[in-house]
Order: structure tokens, then C-alpha cells, then sequence
């Protein structure tokens, strides 16, 4: 997944357009980003800046959505501390510093017939990624219990919910529910927690399917400088020539037999 | 308006540089600063053999600083001479390359790697808190300092930079050994080591336990220390630690400092350096400043 062509980064102050809780604890604010709306291919993420000088670093998180006519994106996301509190604060007009479009993101080439799996707040990216691939779609998301953005997806194809307490669809992950409904495909994007995606990467390997997968850690710079946020690869990495691919620049996504998770 | 300096004889044309490990070699950073706009570009360590460094987590954010256990991930010297040092003759800057290693030998085979190569300064790194062998074993003992900086002057081609390690009780003898083990050039702080844990999950928030504060958070430690070692050696310091803005960079400078390198800030602002670089013009222009080298060290 490296060598992908380069794009440009832009660092700017968008405007919140909107801020809505979407469930328990999770968020969707809109933002005003002009032409980097146009520059966002699914799967990628922002830095996003809060506003107290004693956090210094930017918190990484995907892109849901994005409107290049509208010069808008919108970000999902859950508040997992002060940072994302702040975020969660937010209301229409305020200003946001953000940094992007990071990362590589999906591939979008495979005419291929796919699983598109998320779990928890790896469901937002899968949003972009489902608009966009012009394959025969299968969503399948994974929730503790409340749901969200599972209405969202049903434009694209048809969605099968998986929740661990039973409360919607079928009860346990989101595997049980591809097996539960007799799922099939030849490709699967995914984004989740890891103990998901090392269960996908097994399932994918174990059906010989092609299978990307999208991985999450703690950043400092999220350009690739500072080898803070890296994930152990099957091969020898560009970089430092060593098994550590960076997440922010590599990544965020990967051919599950690139990482070792 | 001058605001050249020079350090062991080779003049930078400002005192501002990227500090070591957080600035890669440049590549990442050329998208948001032009690398000819800066005194000199540090490299990130560089070893003998490539390094794979820590476990993740190798970050965690504190209050207004970071912690960071990289643990000196680095392609070796061959892919660094290969393709980082052609990357930053591209710019019109200084060239200067931070060294680590496990043994006396691993600093020297790097060392004489790099005698012919077009590098302006080395920086020898003995004072990085999160290996476990070499690093910051050579920077508490100052026998140790005063050796291998011997050792290193045997066989440099280049000036030679000590970047010392603030985890000691006087930093001054630290600096005074490297002085007598004829260094050029001295540079501090590397970070301070620090814990931080997740209360949540009743864990360590880094793998590896331990971390090196950096970032604002540790200014003032490290203005006490260039301003402590500038008054105990001859040598010129180049001084970091926290440095974010150009008001910072200049407390440096007056403390003692020929030059300054910007770290944690290019992390949360990849325009840090050049910014620092108008602002102290803009300070100097204030100040009727005609001359930087009149501002070092010019508190006492």
C-alpha cells in the first residue's frame, strides 16, 4: 500500500457547521474545509487541533464523509477524553483547526463483490468508502449495544447489524452476523477495534479472500516523521528498512497480510 | 541585520534547526517549509545497523508536553547515506547528523561512515533515555562523556556536537567532560525521563514504561541548564527544549545560546521553525538588533 501518489496536506481553521450526538458518547460535526473537501479519499483522517495549549497534539480521526461541491467533510467520532470533549462542545460557527486529508485510504479500483465490515467508531470511515466503491455492497457493523449511522449505510447496500448484547440483530460480533446470514464475498474493507480485525485477517485468510484493513494508534506528528504510531509488518518497511510500517503515512490502511495484529 | 552564527566554523545562516528525532530527515516537513529557510536540518539518530526500536505505545501526551519511547528507530547508516543526505543537499541548509549507538564501536563505525560524506556537523547522541544500552548509558558518567567524545574527535572528520542529558545532578560536569574530551560543539536538553499512567486501565500509558518529556512543559528546565553550562565551558551550546515560539528561542539565546533547535512543536505545528525564524528577524528589527550574536548569551 505504499508509493501511492502523492497528495497535498492542508492545515486551516474550517468552520463547525454542525454538531449532533449520535449516540451515547458519539458525535458527528460537519465542517466547512473548502477545497480539501475535494482532496479526501475514503479511508483517510484528519489531525484535529483542540484549542487548550496544554494538549499539544492533534487528535487523529477519520473522515466519514466529504462533499467536494459543498467544500464540506464531516468527522464521527467518540468523546475518549478531554480532547474529544472539547470537539464535542463545538456548535455551528465556531472554528476547528484541522490538518489533512492524512494517510492513504482504501483502494477504490476492485469491481469485486464486498463485505464492507466496521466496528464501534471504526463504522464512520466505512461511510465515504460505501459511497464511493461501485461494487455489489454488503454492510455488516459491529456495536456494543446503540446503534448509529447503520440507517445511513442503506442507500448502499444491505446492512446486517451485529451487537454484543443482543439488543439489535444478531447477538455477538460482526462474523457471527456474516455467518448468521449466509454472507459471501470476494473482498472485504474493514476498520475496528483489533481483536475485530485480527478476526477478520483470519477469516480472510481462511476463505482466500482479499482483505484491507484499517488500523488506529497514538500519533504525535501524523505526517510520518516521528515513528510514534507504527504497526508490525510482514515486510520490511520503506522507512527505516526495519517491520514497522507508520499508520499515519503507510496506513491507516492495509492488506491484511501486511501487518501483524 | 545579521543573523548568521557560527558553530566550530561552520556558519548557519539563522540559529534556527530542527532538533534530532523530530523532524525525520526533512522529507515529511518539505511539504510545509521550505528547508532552505533554516540554519541547519538535525537528522533523526542514526546507527551502524537499522534499529527497530520500542513497542507501541510510544507516545503519550502530558500536560503541556509529551512522552515519547521511539527507542531510536532508524534504517542504518547505509539507506541514510544513500537516500537521506542526497534528499537534504537538495536545500540550501546545514547538514548535520545525530549519532547513536549501543557500543563505542557501533558510534564509530557510523562516525567513520559519514567522514566523507557532505555533512556539515555530527551530533553525537548520548543521552536518549529510552534504550537501554548505549544512549544514555555514556551521558550519566562524566568518564564515560569525556571518552567517548575522545574517541569520537579520533576518528570525525566533521565538528563534533555532544547532546547532553538533562537526568543528571549537574549538568556542568557533564558539559566540562565533554569540553575536555574536546567536543566543538555541546547541544542541550534531550529530554527529561518521565512515567505517566493510565488510571483507567491501571497500565502504564507507554510500553516501555518510561518516556522523555518534551515540549513546552520543559522550557524553563532547559533555559536554567544552557544558561548553568554556557558560564561553566568555552564552548558553543546549541540549546532546545520546548522551544514553540520565537520568544522562546530568544530566552535561549540570551541564556547562553548560539543556536536553537525546535522539537515537540513540529509535531503540532510543521511550520514551528520558519515561524521561529521571522519572529526573531521581527524581534531583532523591534530592537534595533543589528546583530544576533550581540543577543547570545547577553543576560547574566
Amino acid at each position: 500500500m505504499e508509493n501511492r501518489t502523492k497528495h497535498q496536506k492542508v492545515k486551516l481553521a474550517a468552520e463547525v457547521l454542525s454538531q449532533e450526538e449520535l449516540a451515547m458518547g458519539v458525535f458527528s460535526m460537519w465542517m466547512d474545509v473548502g477545497e480539501m473537501a475535494g482532496m479526501v479519499r475514503p479511508g483517510q483522517f484528519l489531525s484535529v487541533y483542540t484549542k487548550d495549549p496544554s494538549k499539544l497534539l492533534p487528535r487523529p480521526i477519520s473522515i466519514s464523509e466529504t462533499d467536494p461541491k459543498g467544500g464540506r467533510l464531516r468527522i464521527v467520532y467518540r468523546v475518549a477524553g478531554e480532547g474529544t470533549r472539547e470537539f464535542s462542545g463545538y456548535r455551528a460557527g465556531d472554528s476547528v483547526t484541522v490538518m489533512g486529508p492524512l494517510g492513504n485510504g482504501f483502494p477504490l479500483d476492485s469491481k469485486k463483490k464486498a463485505f464492507l465490515i466496521g466496528g464501534g467508531i471504526g463504522i464512520p470511515p466505512l461511510l465515504q468508502l460505501a459511497r464511493e466503491l461501485e461494487c455489489d455492497r454488503q454492510i455488516i457493523l459491529g456495536y456494543r449495544d446503540e446503534l448509529f449511522m447503520d440507517g445511513e449505510f442503506a442507500p448502499y447496500g444491505p446492512v446486517f447489524v451485529a451487537t454484543e448484547d443482543g439488543s439489535a440483530g444478531t447477538r455477538g460480533n460482526v462474523l457471527d452476523a456474516v455467518r448468521e446470514n449466509h454472507l459471501e464475498a470476494q473482498i472485504i474493507y474493514a476498520c475496528g477495534p483489533v481483536p475485530m480485525l485480527r478476526a477478520i485477517k483470519a477469516y480472510a485468510h481462511e476463505m482466500n479472500m482479499e482483505c484491507y484493513l484499517s488500523l488506529e494508534e497514538r500519533m504525535a506528528c501524523g505526517i510520518g516523521a516521528c515513528l510514534a504510531c507504527v504497526c508490525k509488518s510482514t515486510e520490511v518497511d520503506g522507512h527505516s528498512h526495519v517491520h514497522n510500517k507508520r499508520i499515519c503515512k503507510d496506513g491507516p490502511v492495509f492488506r491484511a497480510e501486511e501487518v501483524e495484529l | 541585520m545579521n543573523t548568521r552564527v557560527n558553530l566550530a566554523g561552520v556558519e548557519l545562516k539563522n540559529p534556527v534547526m530542527t532538533a534530532s528525532g523530530t523532524f525525520g530527515s526533512g522529507e515529511e516537513y518539505s511539504e510545509f517549509v521550505d528547508l532552505g529557510s533554516l540554519g541547519a536540518v538535525v537528522t533523526k539518530g542514526v546507527a551502524n545497523v537499522p534499529w527497530p526500536g520500542n513497542p507501541t505505545p510510544r507516545i503519550a501526551e502530558v500536560y503541556g508536553g509529551m512522552l515519547n519511547a521511539i527507542g531510536l528507530q532508524n534504517p542504518g547508516i547505509d539507506v541514510f547515506v544513500k537516500r537521506d543526505i542526497p534528499f537534504l543537499r537538495q536545500y540550501d541548509t546545514r547538514i548535520i547528523v545525530n549519532v547513536c549507538g549501543k557500543t563505542m564501536e557501533d558510534y564509530l563505525e557510523v562516525v567513520e561512515r559519514l567522514s566523507d560524506e557532505p555533512v556539515d556537523l555530527l551530533e553525537i547522541n548520548i543521552s536518549c533515555p529510552n534504550v537501554k544500552e548505549g544512549g544514555i548509558a555514556f551521558g550519566q558518567d562524566p568518564r564515560a562523556v569525556e571518552a567517548i567524545t575522545r574517541e569520537v574527535k579520533r576518528h570525525a572528520r566533521q565538528p563534533v556536537i555532544m547532546k547532553l542529558s538533562p537526568n543528571v545532578t549537574d549538568i556542568t560536569v557533564m558539559a566540562k567532560a565533554a569540553e575536555a574530551g574536546g567536543a566543538d560543539v555541546l547541544s542541550l536538553i534531550n529530554t527529561l525521563t518521565g512515567m505517566k499512567i493510565d488510571i483507567s486501565r491501571q497500565r502504564f500509558a507507554l510500553a516501555n514504561k518510561t518516556g522523555g518529556l518534551s515540549g513546552p512543559a520543559v522550557k524553563p528546565v532547559a533555559v536554567r541548564m544552557v544558561y548553568q553550562t554556557a558560564n561553566a565551558v568555552k564552548l558553543p551550546i546549541i540549546g532546545m527544549g520546548g522551544i514553540a515560539t520565537a520568544e522562546d528561542a530568544l530566552e535561549f539565546i540570551m541564556a547562553g545560546a548560539a543556536a536553537v533547535s525546535v522539537g515537540t512543536a513540529n509535531f503540532y505545528n510543521p511550520r514551528a521553525t520558519v515561524e521561529i525564524v521571522e519572529g526573531i528577524e521581527a524581534y531583532m528589527e523591534n530592537h534595533g538588533v543589528e546583530d544576533i550574536n550581540t543577543l547570545i548569551g547577553c543576560v547574566r
